[in-house]
Parts: C-alpha cells; structure tokens; sequence
C-alpha cells in the first residue's frame, strides 16, 4: 500500500522528488520504507528540521548543520539513516539532491 | 580621505590591494591591508615539500615584497569585524579602523581539533601528518625521509577542502617517491574519503578513478570519519568502518578564519555568505568577499582569485560610482593535477560545466590537454610558481583568459 502513495509523485534520476511541495508525511513513510527505514520520532527530528532549512534557504542542510542546530549527533544520523544521513534525509524530506560540493 | 581596508594579505588579499592601488586616487583613497603574518606562503608548494622535490625556500617570501608602497600594511591579528558600524578591530595596540569599503580575504584553514583523537590522541606529527600548513609540510618530508614502509591511509575529513585535487596529487606523487625509492613493493597506499568515488565532478571521478586503480591506490569511499585511535593506529568511520594504518595523512576539516564566526558573518564554517557572481556580501553591500573565505559553490583555488580578481575591481569601482554591479563571476576554475613520473593532467571548469576533454586555452592546440596526461601539463603546473610570485602577485595578466570557454572542448 504504500508504494501506491508514490505513484503519482515525480522523482529525478535517483529518486529525490523534483517538488517539495508534493511531500506529505505519509510519502515520507513510504520512500523511507524503500530504503528499508521506519521512521521514529527522532528521525521526525531531523526531517523536520531539514524541511524547514529547505524552506529558508533552498538547499538541504549538510551534515553539520543539522547537528549544530538539533540534538542530534552525527553519530545518531548515521545510526538513523545508514549509509549518507545527508541524502537519504533529504531523500525521505522530499527535498531536491543536495549539491555536492567542489 | 576614504578608507578601503583589506583583510589577509594572501593570494587574494595582495592581488586586490596592487590592483586597486592602480585604479583609486590616493588623493582622495587609502588602502590598507592586514595580515597576522609576515610571511606569504605559495601553499601549491606544500604539496611538494613532503617529497623533498621543493625545499622550504621555495615557498616562501615576505609578504612585504608585494605589497604597493601606497598601500598600508599593518602586521596584526584581527580581532572582530564589526560591518553595522563599518570598523574592524585589531588586537595589536587595540586599533580600531573604521573603513568604507572592506574586503574579506582571510582564506581558510584546518581545523584537526574538530575530529577526536585526531589533534590530542597522541599521534599528531609523530605517525599523523597534514601537508596543507608549511609545518606539516615540512614535518612530513622529515618522517618521510626515514620511513620504510607500511600501511599509508589518506584521508580527507570533510568536505569543502581548499584545492580538492590535492589529496589525489599528494597519492600520485606518493606512489612515484615510494617508487623511485625502492619501497613501493612494501607501502600500501589507501585513500579514504567522504565522497561517494574519486573526485566531485563525474567525469574526472571516473577518469580518476582509473588512475587509481593503475596505480594500485586503494579507494575507500563514502569514509565519514569519526574518529582516530593511536592507542591502535585505526581511524574509524560513523558507519563502523575500521581503518588501520602506520601512517596517516590528513586534511583535516577546513574552515574559514575564526574571526569570521566570532564577528557573527559566516555560515556553520564560518565562510561568509556571498553572492557567487557579483562576490558581493550578501548582507552589506560595501563588503566583498574574495577566494577561499567566500562560502560561494567554486573551487578554493589560486587559480581561482585570479579568475576572480577583474569582477571584484569593476564592481567595486561601479558601487562607489553608484551604478550597477555589472560583472559576474563564472565559477571558472582551471587546476592542474599532478599524476605522478612527469606527468600532469589539466581540468578546467566552471559553475555549469564540468571539467571536459580537449585543448587549453588554444582550442585544437593546446598546448595543454584537458583530462588527459601529458608532460607539458606537468611542466605547466611547475610553471604556475614563477606565475604566481612574477605575475600573479605583481598584478601583471596571466597568459590565460578569465571567463570561461567552451572553445575547444570536447561535450
Ligand atoms: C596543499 C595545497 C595545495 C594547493 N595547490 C593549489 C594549486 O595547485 N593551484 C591553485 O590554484 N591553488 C592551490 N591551492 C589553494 C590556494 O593556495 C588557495 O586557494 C589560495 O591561496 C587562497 O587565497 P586566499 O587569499 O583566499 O587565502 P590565503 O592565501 O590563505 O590568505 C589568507 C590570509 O589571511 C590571513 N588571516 C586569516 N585570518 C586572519 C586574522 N584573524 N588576522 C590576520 N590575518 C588573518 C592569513 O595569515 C593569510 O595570509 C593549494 C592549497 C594547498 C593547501
């Protein structure tokens, strides 16, 4: 059922939503089921905050960032999203691919 | 008399200050210029100073030497920046300058105390190295003089870091030193780094990559580092990855200069938020901000500023006249890569285009290839310390176009 949620929702080449203003809470639950997460209330955390980055700024938070601003430590990022806490958040927000950076 | 005060007397910082001591009437101007240190350092050289192929007098010169008699150089610490009130103040006889027109050109620098055990586990500049200050630099050629071999990790903290091919340059080089000495048989070589392969853009990570690879330089990727442990010689990443090694070399993360942040003007590395075209403030408008201290999306790169320097003197010279900022920068970044045995490769990019095969800057010509090893590259990148100190720094034009081209690239 909820692959179902993100039928209609558009995504780029590797699977960020090209809109972020489409997302929904229950869309977050189901791209994070994709990446084989469930989402607790710290993960709401994070999400929430790099949401609201977003809107301020226009780009995901880095990493640093959001441990700066949140009570979440970085080693608790990787813990909640394995792999690159950076992308997958962004990913599971709603928000565009962060741009590397150079 | 107005004032335009410069902060950091380093690549940028002298490069602004000769150009706009040519272009304001000292009658009516003064340029002053502060730097805490006396020294200028040509920091593409710490890259060689490790293997011993530059010494230390080859990088360094006083920063005096280039400095216009006009302009006022003041050897101080700058202890906080304060733009509401347009002054900045200096710890050295608490003087404080007020000025109409500032200049941000403090550049960036590691901070190793930001990674545990990295700076206070013990090892630091006794099996830990960085090369990306002189003394590091220069400590490592010492420990590596003597070093038999072993197990050789790169690593790379975080990103943004100043000269993002340097690391690459350093393992390339690493692998020609252990070479022509006999050792290479007995020294791994491992490159751990945060990104997710070689280098940030896709075609050069993919062309890297395969160097790599040729040269039996293992990549470890995607390596966000936790922390180092000396008691067991490991470094360690957030995912649990463990790394030992008998020599570490480090770039540390890199961050603006701490005055930044203690004046309340930069972002969570304290590089100051800055247009990335017009390289004004993006918050006061007689405030520009120039090379590595910019938080801009551009390489923090020599090669850089100097791309730079033309849209920051016409924008200026615009704003006090009061018309439009018209010049924009273009990202353009042009680096040569050292590959190791003579060989150099040539990547030139900009904010839209990544870096492409083909001829630089004569399209079809050259004489130096993009993407691809050659000699000449080799001895261009050799060549860029007598432009740096004979051209660069004395404000004379470099055999190079500014903007970006297309011109012949190969899409
Ligand atoms: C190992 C290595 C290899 C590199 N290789 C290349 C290369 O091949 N090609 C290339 O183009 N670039 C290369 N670079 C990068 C290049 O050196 C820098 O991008 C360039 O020097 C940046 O110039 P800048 O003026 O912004 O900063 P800097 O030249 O670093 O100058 C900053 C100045 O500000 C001063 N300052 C800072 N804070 C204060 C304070 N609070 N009070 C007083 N003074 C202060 C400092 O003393 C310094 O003099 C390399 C860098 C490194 C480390």
């Amino acid at each position: 059922m909820s692959e179902d949620i993100l039928a209609n929702i558009a995504f780029d080449a590797d699977g960020f939503m090209t809109d972020a203003n489409a997302w929904t809470p229950e869309i977050a639950h189901a791209l994070a089921a994709r990446e084989g997460i469930e989402l607790t209330e710290r993960h709401w955390v994070v999400l929430n905050y790099a949401r609201a980055e977003f809107k301020a700024k226009g780009e995901a938070p880095t990493l640093r960032n959001i441990t700066k601003n949140t009570d979440v430590s970085t080693k608790e990022l990787y813990a909640l999203f394995p792999g690159g806490p950076g992308k997958l958040a962004a990913k599971i927000a709603g928000l565009k691919k962060p741009t590397g950076c150079i | 008399m107005k004032t335009l005060l410069i902060l950091g007397a380093g690549t940028a910082g002298t490069m602004i200050a000769k150009k706009m001591s040519q272009k304001l009437d000292s009658q009516q101007w003064r340029i002053i210029v502060v730097d805490r240190n006396e020294q200028h350092y040509y920091q593409p050289g710490f890259l060689f100073l490790p293997f011993g192929s530059y010494k230390p007098q080859d990088v360094v010169q006083p920063k005096r030497r280039y400095i216009p008699n006009r302009v006022e150089f003041i050897l101080s610490d700058i202890e906080r920046i304060e733009p509401e009130a347009n002054r900045v103040l200096l710890t050295e006889n608490k003087r404080a300058i007020s000025y109409d027109y500032l200049v941000i050109a403090t550049g960036c620098d590691i901070r190793p105390e930001e990674t545990e055990g990295l700076l206070d586990g013990g090892g630091w500049r006794n099996n830990i190295f960085d090369f990306y200050t002189y003394e590091g630099a220069v400590a490592l050629s010492h420990f590596l003089e003597k070093w038999p071999g072993g197990r050789l990790v790169l690593n790379v903290a975080e990103m943004p870091i100043k000269c993002p091919v340097a690391p690459l340059e350093f393992l390339f080089l690493a692998d020609e030193f252990f070479t022509r000495r006999g050792i290479r048989n007995k020294v791994e070589l491992i490159y751990a780094t945060p990104l997710s392969g070689a280098f940030t853009k896709p075609k050069s990570a993919a062309l890297l990559g395969g160097l790599l690879e040729k040269k039996h330089i293992h990549l470890e990727p995607d390596f966000a580092i936790s922390d180092v442990d000396s008691s067991a010689n490991a470094i360690h990443s957030y995912d649990g990855r463990e790394l030992p090694f008998d020599l570490l070399i480090t770039i540390p993360v890199n961050g603006g200069a701490k005055v930044i942040g203690q004046s309340g003007m930069g972002n969570d590395l304290d590089f100051v938020p800055t247009d990335k075209f017009t390289l004004q403030s993006k918050k006061w408008p007689n405030i520009w901000v120039m090379g590595d201290a910019a938080d801009i999306p551009a390489s923090k790169a020599g090669a850089v500023v100097h791309f730079q320097l033309e849209v920051v003197v016409e924008n200026i010279l615009a704003h006090m006249a009061g018309r439009e900022l018209h010049a924009k920068f273009d990202g353009h970044a042009s680096c040569y890569i050292e590959t190791g045995f003579n060989k150099a490769l040539l990547i030139d990019f900009n904010y839209d285009t990544e870096p492409l095969p083909g001829h630089y800057p004569i399209p079809g010509i050259g004489p130096f290839s993009l993407l691809s090893e050659s000699v000449i590259n080799h001895w261009g990148k050799l060549g860029f310390r007598f432009m740096y100190w004979n051209l660069m720094m004395r404000g004379l034009p470099m055999p190079v176009p500014d903007k970006f081209s297309m011109a012949g690239k190969q899409a």
